[in-house]
């Protein structure tokens, strides 16, 4: 649970502080600055990916200590 | 009992099949529509069929799960499979905003328009990780519920209600506000007519099957405004770059935009100071803004009772955090798209409006320009000879058109894509109906989620507890109808910082309910006085801070010991206070937005969008310091808090129906 509010506060702030020094960087062929493409998309990718992989790692962490509802 | 649960299963197994011949029925009717244009039908007559085949669509849907089950009412009976609630929930929380104002908004402030979309996306980790399933295994029908139940009785109820009404009655005068802008602009139906039509649409569907219908037309609205959102870009995108994946290719618009840039400021028809580059960060928002937009934000959705008790209606816990990704993954959808949207708009304006000959115009904007939506050199710009006339007034007027001379009001942006990109009428009209299905859906959530906190809550937990099943329903429905009409009523008259104030919804409900719905969830020695305080002081700040520095801003400055907000780029004060400050005006309350002071003072150089920042410490500070002064909750509550952060078992609450 604390690494994926980690990885929220990285993807969701962190990142963002750096927009200026990663807008330098352009990746190749998309043509996007980096800096802008995390914002516009690369974080929210990361978001969703997060939450899929939350929801099934709590839901084992809940049937390895029995704590799951009955399917 | 036996035979309705059995047709009930039944019902969630064919969901997927229905829902599939309802988006290819959706599909070959705008081909059915695309035939008619071309055999000649006028676009009006285009314009009324979008509109009344997808109202009627909502409308039947919402008749035919009508239901008089009180659980059913206001939960849908906790039966909503994960996926399909994801998919309503994202119908849910994209409201008019954010299909017609978001791309608008990042087409003016370009980088620093993104804090919506990562505010407005990130906060559903928090849903997930946070909030969400531990309140759907609490068993609630509304969130005052849990705070009633957790911190001792009605008084805690009362607040949680206030709270929710303020921030979602604000939000729901947006929404009908939006329909009828829509309405009005694509029927040519009078405003305050397209209000009151829009409103019969909202109340058709949630007004008889509360929660149940209102999440079986969300999915509905959802997928005709996904549909709406992508087809044009879409097309948009293959036609410039060949690929239709319009989410790959603005990146090189983007390039070609900041080429273009440099080029106008070469040339002389942009100056530094009227440019805003499309990439470059902090210019609208100090990064204090910026990111406490962020943060407000995120929190905010995290606190929005009308999402989350969206998750009170899945069958169990598990399914109930699947959800909040399947909802994610749906709003994803749109968000991702929105920044091509800007990308792709305002490549056209910079390559075929500014720096044209005035004679030149893309006559596309003409339509908009007669709406005065589009204005070129301070004049609507309804045709050649109107923008010509417009800027011969103007001393010097080279005679091409300047970025400084271009006005353009953003809900145009996602509305005229269609026109720019040369596409027939029926794309235009499907992006209306989309528009309309995204402010429909989130009216119809947020009137549901007033509706039940005054008819359950206020209604049967506070004055009539013994009020019998019926009677409680019918006071649902005419309290439903009775906010509606209100919420249309405000919508009538367009208060003027509409989409503000949907900002500010975000900042109360952190404010007022983040702090006790996380203690209430993860500290156990949080006690009903402390949650209490904490809600009172935190929301006080909130409300305190927006309706100072908006409609109060002398008084702010003279006791308050507030400031000017500066300039995010120079760093010098918006306004000089000495000087407003001597002025008559000073002093006034209730101000407009034209009052020089209005929103223009603060403290920390704080946006008030973002008060939210303000209050939410100071009510988990007071939370956490009256809690530890008063005594320690009693041990069955303690146990219930245990309870609640176990996914198996029952839910705490349970209900009678």
């Amino acid at each position: 649970m604390f690494m994926h509010l980690g990885a929220w506060f990285f993807f969701g702030y962190v990142i963002h502080f750096f927009v200026v020094p990663l807008n330098a960087i352009t990746i190749p062929i998309l043509q996007f600055p980096l800096g802008f493409y995390m914002a516009a998309q690369g974080s929210l990718i990361a978001f969703v990916v997060m939450l899929f992989m939350f929801a099934k790692q709590q839901d084992k962490i809940d049937r390895e200590f029995g704590m799951a509802e009955d399917d | 009992m036996s035979t309705q649960s059995a047709s009930t299963s039944d019902f969630i197994k064919n969901l997927g099949k229905m829902y599939g011949v309802y988006t290819g029925g959706f599909i070959g009717f705008v081909i059915f529509l695309a035939i008619l244009e071309q055999v000649g039908v006028p676009n009006k007559i285009l314009g009324y069929l979008f509109v009344f085949f997808t109202l009627a669509v909502y409308a039947i849907i919402g008749v035919m799960t009508r239901t008089a089950q009180v659980s059913e009412y206001y939960v849908a009976g906790r039966r909503v499979p994960a996926f399909y609630n994801g998919m309503a929930t994202g119908a849910d929380w994209m409201s008019a905003a954010s299909f017609v104002g978001m791309a608008g908004t990042l087409f003016l402030l370009g980088y620093d328009g993104l804090a919506w979309v990562l505010g407005w996306t990130g906060g559903f980790v928090l849903v997930s990780i946070l909030i969400g399933p531990y309140l759907r295994k609490f068993g609630a029908y509304t969130v005052p519920d849990f705070m009633a139940f957790r911190f001792g009785g009605n008084f805690a109820r009362g607040i949680a209600v206030v709270v929710l009404v303020c921030c979602s009655f604000t939000y729901v005068t947006a929404q009908i506000f939006g329909t009828g802008l829509i309405a009005s602009r694509f029927l040519g139906m009078q405003f305050e007519l397209a209000v009151f039509a829009g409103l019969v649409g909202i109340l058709l569907c949630a007004m008889l099957g509360g929660m149940r219908a209102v999440t079986w037309t969300q999915i509905a609205q959802y997928v005709v405004l996904i549909i709406a959102y992508l087809v044009p870009i879409i097309i948009l995108s293959t036609k410039q770059y060949g690929i239709p994946i319009p989410q790959l290719t603005y990146g090189n618009a983007i390039a070609e935009i900041t080429a273009r840039e440099g080029a106008m400021l070469a040339s002389g028809l942009a100056t530094a100071g009227n440019l805003k580059p499309h990439i470059a960060p902090f210019i609208t928002y100090s990064p204090l803004n910026f990111f406490g937009i962020v943060v407000c934000m995120m929190v905010g959705t995290a606190s929005l009772p009308h999402i989350l008790m969206r998750y009170f209606t899945t069958p169990s816990v598990r399914e109930a955090r699947q959800s909040v990704a399947w909802s994610l993954l749906f709003i994803f959808l749109l968000y991702f798209s929105a920044p091509a949207y800007a990308a792709f708009s305002k490549l056209e304006v910079y390559t075929n409006i500014i720096g044209r000959d005035l004679t030149q115009v893309r006559p596309w904007m003409f339509t908009w320009g007669e709406l005065g939506l589009i204005q070129i050199c301070g004049k609507n710009a309804a045709s050649i000879d109107a923008i010509v006339a417009a800027c011969k007034a103007i001393a010097g007027h080279p005679g091409v058109v300047r970025l400084q001379d271009f006005v353009i009001n953003t809900d145009v942006i996602v509305l005229s894509t269609p026109e720019i990109a040369g596409l027939p009428y029926v794309i235009s009209g499907l992006v209306a109906a989309g528009g309309l299905a995204a402010a429909l859906s989130t009216a119809d959530g947020l009137l549901l989620a007033i509706a039940n906190a005054l008819s359950h809550d206020v209604y049967y937990k506070m004055i009539d507890p013994n009020a019998p099943t019926i009677r409680r329903l019918l006071v649902a429905r005419i309290l439903l109808l009775l906010v509606a009409v209100a919420a249309a009523a405000t919508a009538a008259t367009r208060p003027g910082d509409i989409l503000a104030m949907v900002g500010w919804a975000f900042s109360l409900a952190m404010a007022g309910n983040f702090p006790a719905l996380i203690m209430g969830v993860w500290w156990k020695r949080t006690t009903a006085t402390g949650a209490i305080c904490g809600m009172l002081a935190g929301f006080g700040l909130c409300l305190f801070y927006l309706v100072t520095t908006r409609y109060f801003p002398g008084f702010g400055v003279q006791y308050a010991g507030m400031s000017s907000l500066l300039n995010p780029v120079t760093g010098a004060p918006l306004v000089n206070i000495a000087t407003a400050m001597a002025a008559p005006n000073a002093m006034d309350g209730w101000v407009t937005l034209a009052h020089p002071l209005a929103n223009k003072v603060g403290w920390f150089n704080l946006n008030n969008i973002a008060c939210g920042l303000l209050g939410a410490p100071l009510g988990f500070l007071v939370i956490y310091v009256v809690s530890l002064m008063g005594k320690e909750p009693s041990k069955e509550m303690q146990a219930y808090v245990d309870e609640i952060r176990k996914a198996r078992g029952r839910t705490v609450l349970e209900e009678k129906t």
